[in-house]
Protein backbone atom coordinates (compact mmCIF):
# COMPACT_ATOMS: atom_id res chain seq x y z
CA UNK A 1 0.00 0.00 0.00
CA UNK A 2 2.12 2.92 -0.95
CA UNK A 3 5.31 3.23 0.31
CA UNK A 4 5.64 2.34 3.81
CA UNK A 5 8.49 2.66 5.66
CA UNK A 6 8.93 1.47 9.12
CA UNK A 7 6.95 4.06 10.66
CA UNK A 8 3.53 3.64 8.81
CA UNK A 9 0.80 2.40 10.55
CA UNK A 10 -0.13 -1.30 10.15
CA UNK A 11 -3.41 -1.87 9.06
CA UNK A 12 -5.92 -5.55 9.58
CA UNK A 13 -8.48 -6.99 7.08
CA UNK A 14 -9.94 -9.82 6.42
CA UNK A 15 -9.68 -11.79 3.56
CA UNK A 16 -12.58 -11.21 2.13
CA UNK A 17 -12.37 -9.50 -0.99
CA UNK A 18 -15.08 -6.62 -0.32
CA UNK A 19 -13.34 -5.88 2.64
CA UNK A 20 -9.76 -5.56 0.93
CA UNK A 21 -11.05 -3.77 -1.69
CA UNK A 22 -12.49 -1.05 0.39
CA UNK A 23 -9.58 -0.77 2.41
CA UNK A 24 -7.09 -0.53 -0.84
CA UNK A 25 -9.61 1.94 -2.73
CA UNK A 26 -9.67 4.02 0.70
CA UNK A 27 -5.90 4.05 0.75
CA UNK A 28 -4.49 4.96 -2.52
CA UNK A 29 -3.23 8.41 -0.60
CA UNK A 30 -1.64 6.72 2.52
CA UNK A 31 1.35 4.79 3.59
CA UNK A 32 0.39 1.88 5.23
CA UNK A 33 1.44 -1.80 5.73
CA UNK A 34 -1.85 -4.04 5.32
CA UNK A 35 -1.63 -7.95 7.38
CA UNK A 36 -4.48 -10.03 6.05
CA UNK A 37 -5.86 -12.74 8.43
CA UNK A 38 -6.98 -15.98 6.61
CA UNK A 39 -10.54 -15.63 7.25
CA UNK A 40 -11.35 -18.32 4.47
CA UNK A 41 -13.12 -15.13 1.76
CA UNK A 42 -15.88 -14.57 5.04
CA UNK A 43 -15.96 -10.43 5.69
CA UNK A 44 -14.74 -9.39 9.47
CA UNK A 45 -18.08 -9.44 11.29
CA UNK A 46 -19.22 -12.49 9.95
CA UNK A 47 -15.81 -14.02 10.46
CA UNK A 48 -15.13 -12.69 14.01
CA UNK A 49 -19.06 -13.94 15.14
CA UNK A 50 -17.84 -17.61 13.38
CA UNK A 51 -14.61 -17.27 15.01
CA UNK A 52 -12.41 -17.45 12.17
CA UNK A 53 -11.26 -13.50 12.17
CA UNK A 54 -10.07 -14.95 15.88
CA UNK A 55 -7.21 -13.88 18.71
CA UNK A 56 -5.27 -16.83 17.96
CA UNK A 57 -5.71 -15.65 13.79
CA UNK A 58 -4.31 -12.51 14.65
CA UNK A 59 -1.34 -13.85 16.55
CA UNK A 60 -0.82 -16.46 13.86
CA UNK A 61 -0.49 -13.95 10.77
CA UNK A 62 1.80 -11.41 13.14
CA UNK A 63 4.45 -14.07 13.63
CA UNK A 64 4.11 -15.46 10.16
CA UNK A 65 4.18 -12.31 8.63
CA UNK A 66 7.29 -11.07 10.68
CA UNK A 67 6.27 -7.56 11.02
CA UNK A 68 8.42 -7.21 13.92
CA UNK A 69 11.26 -6.72 11.43
CA UNK A 70 9.19 -4.58 9.01
CA UNK A 71 7.91 -1.75 11.44
CA UNK A 72 9.80 0.00 14.30
CA UNK A 73 6.17 0.44 16.28
CA UNK A 74 4.38 -2.10 17.69
CA UNK A 75 0.40 -1.11 17.31
CA UNK A 76 -1.98 -2.97 15.51
CA UNK A 77 -5.13 -1.22 13.87
CA UNK A 78 -8.11 -3.45 13.59
CA UNK A 79 -11.48 -2.69 12.23
CA UNK A 80 -14.00 -2.06 15.14
CA UNK A 81 -16.44 -5.10 14.30
CA UNK A 82 -13.60 -7.16 14.57
CA UNK A 83 -13.44 -7.00 18.23
CA UNK A 84 -16.15 -9.60 18.42
CA UNK A 85 -13.59 -11.94 17.89
CA UNK A 86 -10.87 -10.66 19.15
CA UNK A 87 -9.32 -10.06 22.54
CA UNK A 88 -7.01 -6.98 21.87
CA UNK A 89 -5.18 -7.68 25.50
CA UNK A 90 -4.62 -11.55 24.60
CA UNK A 91 -3.06 -10.52 21.05
CA UNK A 92 -0.40 -8.78 22.94
CA UNK A 93 0.44 -10.97 25.26
CA UNK A 94 0.46 -13.28 22.47
CA UNK A 95 2.59 -11.57 20.11
CA UNK A 96 3.53 -8.29 21.30
CA UNK A 97 1.58 -5.95 19.51
CA UNK A 98 -0.68 -3.40 20.49
CA UNK A 99 -4.35 -3.67 19.57
CA UNK A 100 -6.00 -0.34 18.48
CA UNK A 101 -9.35 -0.27 17.45
CA UNK A 102 -10.24 1.71 14.17
CA UNK A 103 -13.50 2.69 12.93
CA UNK A 104 -16.41 0.87 11.97
CA UNK A 105 -16.50 1.75 8.21
CA UNK A 106 -13.49 1.91 6.17
CA UNK A 107 -14.20 4.93 4.51
CA UNK A 108 -13.34 6.83 7.84
CA UNK A 109 -9.69 5.14 8.16
CA UNK A 110 -7.87 8.31 6.42
CA UNK A 111 -9.15 10.94 8.64
CA UNK A 112 -8.54 7.94 12.17
CA UNK A 113 -5.61 7.95 11.05
CA UNK A 114 -5.32 11.95 10.31
CA UNK A 115 -6.33 12.39 13.59
CA UNK A 116 -3.62 10.33 15.44
CA UNK A 117 -5.64 7.27 15.50
CA UNK A 118 -8.74 8.79 17.45
CA UNK A 119 -11.97 7.95 16.67
CA UNK A 120 -15.29 9.88 17.07
CA UNK A 121 -18.56 8.68 18.41
CA UNK A 122 -19.75 8.39 14.61
CA UNK A 123 -16.91 6.73 13.50
CA UNK A 124 -17.24 4.07 16.13
CA UNK A 125 -21.43 3.43 15.64
CA UNK A 126 -22.64 0.95 12.97
CA UNK A 127 -25.04 2.38 10.36
CA UNK A 128 -27.79 0.96 8.07
CA UNK A 129 -28.27 3.43 5.47
CA UNK A 130 -30.59 3.23 2.39
CA UNK A 131 -27.61 2.80 0.97
CA UNK A 132 -25.85 -0.32 3.23
CA UNK A 133 -29.56 -1.82 2.61
CA UNK A 134 -30.15 -2.01 -1.19
CA UNK A 135 -26.63 -3.41 -1.53
CA UNK A 136 -28.20 -6.39 0.47
CA UNK A 137 -30.56 -6.84 -1.96
CA UNK A 138 -28.50 -8.79 -4.86
CA UNK A 139 -27.25 -10.88 -2.27
CA UNK A 140 -30.53 -12.08 -0.49
CA UNK A 141 -31.61 -12.95 -4.35
CA UNK A 142 -29.57 -14.76 -4.82
CA UNK A 143 -29.24 -16.87 -2.27
CA UNK A 144 -33.32 -17.66 -3.23
CA UNK A 145 -32.19 -19.01 -6.45
CA UNK A 146 -32.54 -22.83 -5.60
CA UNK A 147 -35.51 -22.84 -2.98
CA UNK A 148 -37.21 -21.09 -6.06
CA UNK A 149 -36.87 -23.65 -8.10
CA UNK A 150 -38.21 -26.24 -5.95
CA UNK A 151 -40.59 -24.04 -5.39
CA UNK A 152 -42.15 -23.74 -8.56
CA UNK A 153 -41.97 -27.15 -9.20
CA UNK A 154 -44.10 -27.85 -6.11
CA UNK A 155 -46.30 -25.25 -7.38
CA UNK A 156 -46.94 -26.56 -10.65
CA UNK A 157 -47.24 -29.92 -9.43
CA UNK A 158 -50.21 -28.27 -6.39
CA UNK A 159 -51.54 -26.67 -9.34
CA UNK A 160 -52.40 -29.32 -11.55
CA UNK A 161 -54.27 -31.32 -8.84
CA UNK A 162 -57.52 -31.56 -10.11
CA UNK A 163 -60.94 -33.50 -10.59
CA UNK A 164 -59.21 -35.19 -13.27
CA UNK A 165 -56.67 -36.55 -10.87
CA UNK A 166 -53.83 -34.19 -12.67
CA UNK A 167 -54.18 -31.57 -15.38
CA UNK A 168 -51.27 -29.94 -17.69
CA UNK A 169 -53.22 -27.19 -18.62
CA UNK A 170 -54.44 -26.84 -15.28
CA UNK A 171 -50.66 -27.37 -13.96
CA UNK A 172 -49.42 -24.49 -16.25
CA UNK A 173 -51.85 -21.80 -16.16
CA UNK A 174 -52.45 -22.12 -12.39
CA UNK A 175 -48.68 -23.08 -11.99
CA UNK A 176 -47.93 -19.81 -13.17
CA UNK A 177 -50.34 -17.36 -11.23
CA UNK A 178 -48.78 -19.31 -7.96
CA UNK A 179 -45.46 -18.75 -9.46
CA UNK A 180 -46.57 -15.67 -9.95
CA UNK A 181 -47.23 -15.04 -6.54
CA UNK A 182 -44.28 -16.28 -5.14
CA UNK A 183 -42.35 -13.81 -7.34
CA UNK A 184 -44.35 -11.01 -5.73
CA UNK A 185 -43.71 -12.58 -1.84
CA UNK A 186 -40.00 -12.28 -2.89
CA UNK A 187 -39.85 -8.83 -4.41
CA UNK A 188 -42.27 -7.56 -0.81
CA UNK A 189 -39.76 -10.00 1.63
CA UNK A 190 -36.35 -8.77 -0.11
CA UNK A 191 -36.46 -5.89 -2.00
CA UNK A 192 -39.22 -3.68 -0.86
CA UNK A 193 -38.47 -4.50 2.65
CA UNK A 194 -35.10 -3.65 3.01
CA UNK A 195 -35.68 -0.45 0.94
CA UNK A 196 -38.51 0.90 3.37
CA UNK A 197 -37.36 -0.63 6.73
CA UNK A 198 -37.32 2.26 8.87
CA UNK A 199 -41.19 3.62 8.16
CA UNK A 200 -42.88 -0.25 8.18
CA UNK A 201 -44.44 -0.58 11.79
CA UNK A 202 -43.83 -3.00 14.52
CA UNK A 203 -40.13 -3.78 15.53
CA UNK A 204 -40.61 -7.72 15.05
CA UNK A 205 -39.34 -8.40 11.59
CA UNK A 206 -42.09 -10.88 10.53
CA UNK A 207 -44.30 -8.16 11.53
CA UNK A 208 -42.66 -5.75 9.81
CA UNK A 209 -43.08 -7.99 6.97
CA UNK A 210 -46.80 -8.58 7.10
CA UNK A 211 -47.86 -4.87 5.80
CA UNK A 212 -45.46 -5.33 2.22
CA UNK A 213 -46.97 -8.58 2.13
CA UNK A 214 -50.92 -7.55 2.36
CA UNK A 215 -50.07 -5.03 0.21
CA UNK A 216 -48.26 -7.62 -2.68
CA UNK A 217 -51.16 -9.83 -2.48
CA UNK A 218 -53.99 -7.27 -3.17
CA UNK A 219 -51.82 -6.36 -5.84
CA UNK A 220 -51.68 -9.11 -7.22
CA UNK A 221 -55.48 -10.61 -7.05
CA UNK A 222 -56.04 -7.18 -8.41
CA UNK A 223 -54.13 -8.21 -11.67
CA UNK A 224 -55.47 -11.67 -12.11
CA UNK A 225 -58.50 -10.74 -10.83
CA UNK A 226 -60.64 -11.60 -14.39
CA UNK A 227 -58.52 -15.23 -14.40
CA UNK A 228 -59.27 -16.29 -10.62
CA UNK A 229 -61.59 -16.85 -8.43
CA UNK A 230 -61.98 -15.66 -5.06
CA UNK A 231 -60.86 -18.34 -2.97
CA UNK A 232 -57.66 -18.37 -5.07
CA UNK A 233 -57.04 -14.76 -5.14
CA UNK A 234 -57.45 -15.72 -0.78
CA UNK A 235 -54.99 -18.19 -1.35
CA UNK A 236 -52.05 -16.61 -3.45
CA UNK A 237 -52.84 -13.38 -0.64
CA UNK A 238 -51.81 -15.85 2.35
CA UNK A 239 -49.05 -17.14 0.68
CA UNK A 240 -47.99 -14.00 -0.27
CA UNK A 241 -47.85 -12.29 2.80
CA UNK A 242 -46.57 -15.51 4.82
CA UNK A 243 -43.39 -15.58 1.85
CA UNK A 244 -42.74 -11.70 3.04
CA UNK A 245 -42.97 -12.33 6.02
CA UNK A 246 -40.62 -15.14 6.31
CA UNK A 247 -38.54 -13.42 4.07
CA UNK A 248 -38.62 -10.58 6.55
CA UNK A 249 -37.30 -12.46 9.50
CA UNK A 250 -34.78 -13.83 7.49
CA UNK A 251 -33.82 -10.32 6.96
CA UNK A 252 -32.42 -10.21 10.29
CA UNK A 253 -29.47 -11.97 9.66
CA UNK A 254 -28.11 -9.24 7.61
CA UNK A 255 -28.97 -6.21 9.64
CA UNK A 256 -26.39 -4.74 12.08
CA UNK A 257 -28.58 -4.61 15.04
CA UNK A 258 -30.69 -7.75 15.73
CA UNK A 259 -30.04 -9.16 18.41
CA UNK A 260 -30.07 -13.37 18.47
CA UNK A 261 -32.60 -13.36 21.91
CA UNK A 262 -34.59 -10.61 20.23
CA UNK A 263 -34.56 -12.73 16.87
CA UNK A 264 -35.19 -16.62 18.74
CA UNK A 265 -38.05 -14.55 20.57
CA UNK A 266 -39.63 -13.35 17.14
CA UNK A 267 -39.23 -16.55 15.74
CA UNK A 268 -41.11 -18.21 17.74
CA UNK A 269 -43.99 -15.77 17.33
CA UNK A 270 -43.84 -15.45 13.97
CA UNK A 271 -43.13 -18.51 12.36
CA UNK A 272 -46.05 -20.27 13.99
CA UNK A 273 -48.24 -17.62 11.51
CA UNK A 274 -46.75 -17.92 8.50
CA UNK A 275 -46.99 -21.84 8.70
CA UNK A 276 -50.54 -21.74 9.26
CA UNK A 277 -51.16 -18.88 6.50
CA UNK A 278 -48.75 -21.21 4.22
CA UNK A 279 -51.20 -24.16 5.20
CA UNK A 280 -54.63 -22.34 4.71
CA UNK A 281 -53.65 -20.79 1.70
CA UNK A 282 -51.89 -23.80 -0.17
CA UNK A 283 -55.09 -26.00 0.98
CA UNK A 284 -57.22 -23.58 -0.70
CA UNK A 285 -55.38 -23.45 -3.83
CA UNK A 286 -55.64 -27.32 -4.22
CA UNK A 287 -59.23 -27.19 -2.84
CA UNK A 288 -60.69 -24.74 -5.51
CA UNK A 289 -60.94 -26.79 -9.02
CA UNK A 290 -62.90 -29.47 -6.68
CA UNK A 291 -64.97 -26.42 -5.87
CA UNK A 292 -65.74 -24.46 -8.81
CA UNK A 293 -66.20 -27.74 -10.95
CA UNK A 294 -70.05 -28.46 -11.49
CA UNK B 1 -28.76 4.06 14.61
CA UNK B 2 -31.55 6.47 16.57
CA UNK B 3 -34.37 4.77 13.92
CA UNK B 4 -33.59 1.74 13.78
CA UNK B 5 -34.69 -0.22 17.45
CA UNK B 6 -35.60 -3.71 17.91
CA UNK B 7 -37.18 -5.95 20.35
CA UNK B 8 -37.17 -4.61 24.00
CA UNK B 9 -35.86 -6.05 27.03
CA UNK B 10 -34.58 -9.43 25.33
CA UNK B 11 -30.78 -8.54 25.81
CA UNK B 12 -28.83 -10.83 27.58
CA UNK B 13 -26.66 -7.99 28.61
CA UNK B 14 -25.60 -7.53 32.21
CA UNK B 15 -22.38 -5.63 33.65
CA UNK B 16 -20.93 -6.07 36.92
CA UNK B 17 -19.75 -2.51 38.42
CA UNK B 18 -17.66 -4.39 41.29
CA UNK B 19 -15.42 -5.77 39.51
CA UNK B 20 -15.26 -2.92 36.67
CA UNK B 21 -11.90 -1.03 36.67
CA UNK B 22 -12.96 1.32 34.52
CA UNK B 23 -10.60 0.92 31.46
CA UNK B 24 -13.12 1.92 28.81
CA UNK B 25 -12.99 -0.56 26.56
CA UNK B 26 -16.03 -1.80 26.23
CA UNK B 27 -16.78 2.27 25.47
CA UNK B 28 -14.27 1.83 22.43
CA UNK B 29 -15.31 -1.80 20.62
CA UNK B 30 -19.50 -1.28 20.93
CA UNK B 31 -20.92 -0.62 17.63
CA UNK B 32 -24.20 0.82 19.51
CA UNK B 33 -22.56 2.77 22.54
CA UNK B 34 -24.20 1.43 25.07
CA UNK B 35 -21.09 2.02 27.34
CA UNK B 36 -20.43 5.26 29.04
CA UNK B 37 -17.41 5.31 31.89
CA UNK B 38 -17.90 8.00 34.81
CA UNK B 39 -16.43 8.26 38.28
CA UNK B 40 -14.13 5.06 36.97
CA UNK B 41 -16.99 2.59 36.38
CA UNK B 42 -18.60 1.30 33.34
CA UNK B 43 -22.27 1.96 33.04
CA UNK B 44 -24.93 1.03 30.82
CA UNK B 45 -26.53 3.45 28.85
CA UNK B 46 -29.29 1.95 26.59
CA UNK B 47 -29.62 -1.82 27.57
CA UNK B 48 -32.15 -2.48 24.27
CA UNK B 49 -30.03 -1.54 21.86
CA UNK B 50 -27.48 -4.11 22.54
CA UNK B 51 -27.17 -6.98 19.67
CA UNK B 52 -25.61 -9.20 21.92
CA UNK B 53 -22.65 -9.13 19.19
CA UNK B 54 -19.85 -9.96 22.45
CA UNK B 55 -17.13 -7.36 22.02
CA UNK B 56 -17.55 -5.83 25.34
CA UNK B 57 -17.30 -8.90 27.36
CA UNK B 58 -14.83 -10.10 24.42
CA UNK B 59 -12.58 -7.26 25.79
CA UNK B 60 -13.11 -6.73 29.17
CA UNK B 61 -10.19 -7.51 31.02
CA UNK B 62 -11.60 -8.48 34.20
CA UNK B 63 -15.14 -10.35 33.41
CA UNK B 64 -17.06 -7.53 34.51
CA UNK B 65 -19.43 -7.81 31.62
CA UNK B 66 -21.69 -10.46 30.57
CA UNK B 67 -23.66 -11.47 27.70
CA UNK B 68 -24.69 -14.35 25.58
CA UNK B 69 -22.83 -13.90 22.42
CA UNK B 70 -24.02 -14.86 19.44
CA UNK B 71 -25.29 -13.31 15.48
CA UNK B 72 -28.79 -12.21 15.33
CA UNK B 73 -30.01 -14.55 12.37
CA UNK B 74 -32.70 -16.33 11.52
CA UNK B 75 -31.13 -18.68 9.69
CA UNK B 76 -28.43 -19.10 12.10
CA UNK B 77 -31.37 -20.20 14.68
CA UNK B 78 -33.04 -22.49 12.64
CA UNK B 79 -29.51 -24.47 11.97
CA UNK B 80 -29.10 -24.27 15.45
CA UNK B 81 -32.71 -25.68 16.57
CA UNK B 82 -32.59 -28.35 13.93
CA UNK B 83 -28.89 -29.19 14.81
CA UNK B 84 -30.08 -29.43 18.82
CA UNK B 85 -32.95 -32.03 17.49
CA UNK B 86 -30.84 -34.28 15.41
CA UNK B 87 -28.03 -34.29 18.06
CA UNK B 88 -25.02 -33.42 15.38
CA UNK B 89 -24.09 -30.43 12.99
CA UNK B 90 -25.93 -30.70 9.76
CA UNK B 91 -26.74 -27.41 8.96
CA UNK B 92 -24.40 -24.57 9.19
CA UNK B 93 -26.65 -21.53 8.99
CA UNK B 94 -25.49 -18.51 7.39
CA UNK B 95 -21.81 -16.43 6.54
S1 LIG C 1 -22.73 -7.17 23.11
FE1 LIG C 1 -22.07 -5.84 21.43
S2 LIG C 1 -23.82 -4.44 21.15
FE2 LIG C 1 -24.09 -5.39 23.15
S3 LIG C 1 -23.14 -3.98 24.56
FE3 LIG C 1 -21.58 -5.50 24.03
S4 LIG C 1 -20.47 -4.59 22.33
FE4 LIG C 1 -22.38 -3.44 22.54
S1 LIG D 1 -14.16 -3.15 29.70
FE1 LIG D 1 -14.72 -4.05 31.69
S2 LIG D 1 -13.37 -3.09 33.17
FE2 LIG D 1 -13.23 -1.88 31.29
S3 LIG D 1 -14.73 -0.24 31.62
FE3 LIG D 1 -15.79 -1.87 30.52
S4 LIG D 1 -16.70 -3.15 32.13
FE4 LIG D 1 -15.20 -1.86 33.13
Amino acid sequence: MGRPGPESPLLVTANYKLSFDALRFQLDTIDAWLLVADTRGVNVWCAAGKGTFSTEEIIHSVQQSQLQELVSHRTLILPQLGATGVAALEVTKGCGFKVQFGPVRTSDLPTFLRNNNQADEAMRSVTFTLKERAELIPVELYFLLQPLVILFLAGVLLSGIGPTIFSASAAWTRGLHLLSGTLVGIGCGTILLPLILPWLPGRQFWVKGLLPGLAGGIACWGIFSGQITTPEGLALLLWITAVSSYLAMNFTGSTPFTSPTGVEHEMRRGIPIQVAATVIGLLLWVAVPFISQP
Amino acid sequence: MQNFRYIDKVATLSLDQETCIGCGNCVTVCPHRIFGVAERKAEIEDQDACMECGACAKNCPVQAISVNPGVGCAAEIIANWINGFVGRKIMSGCC
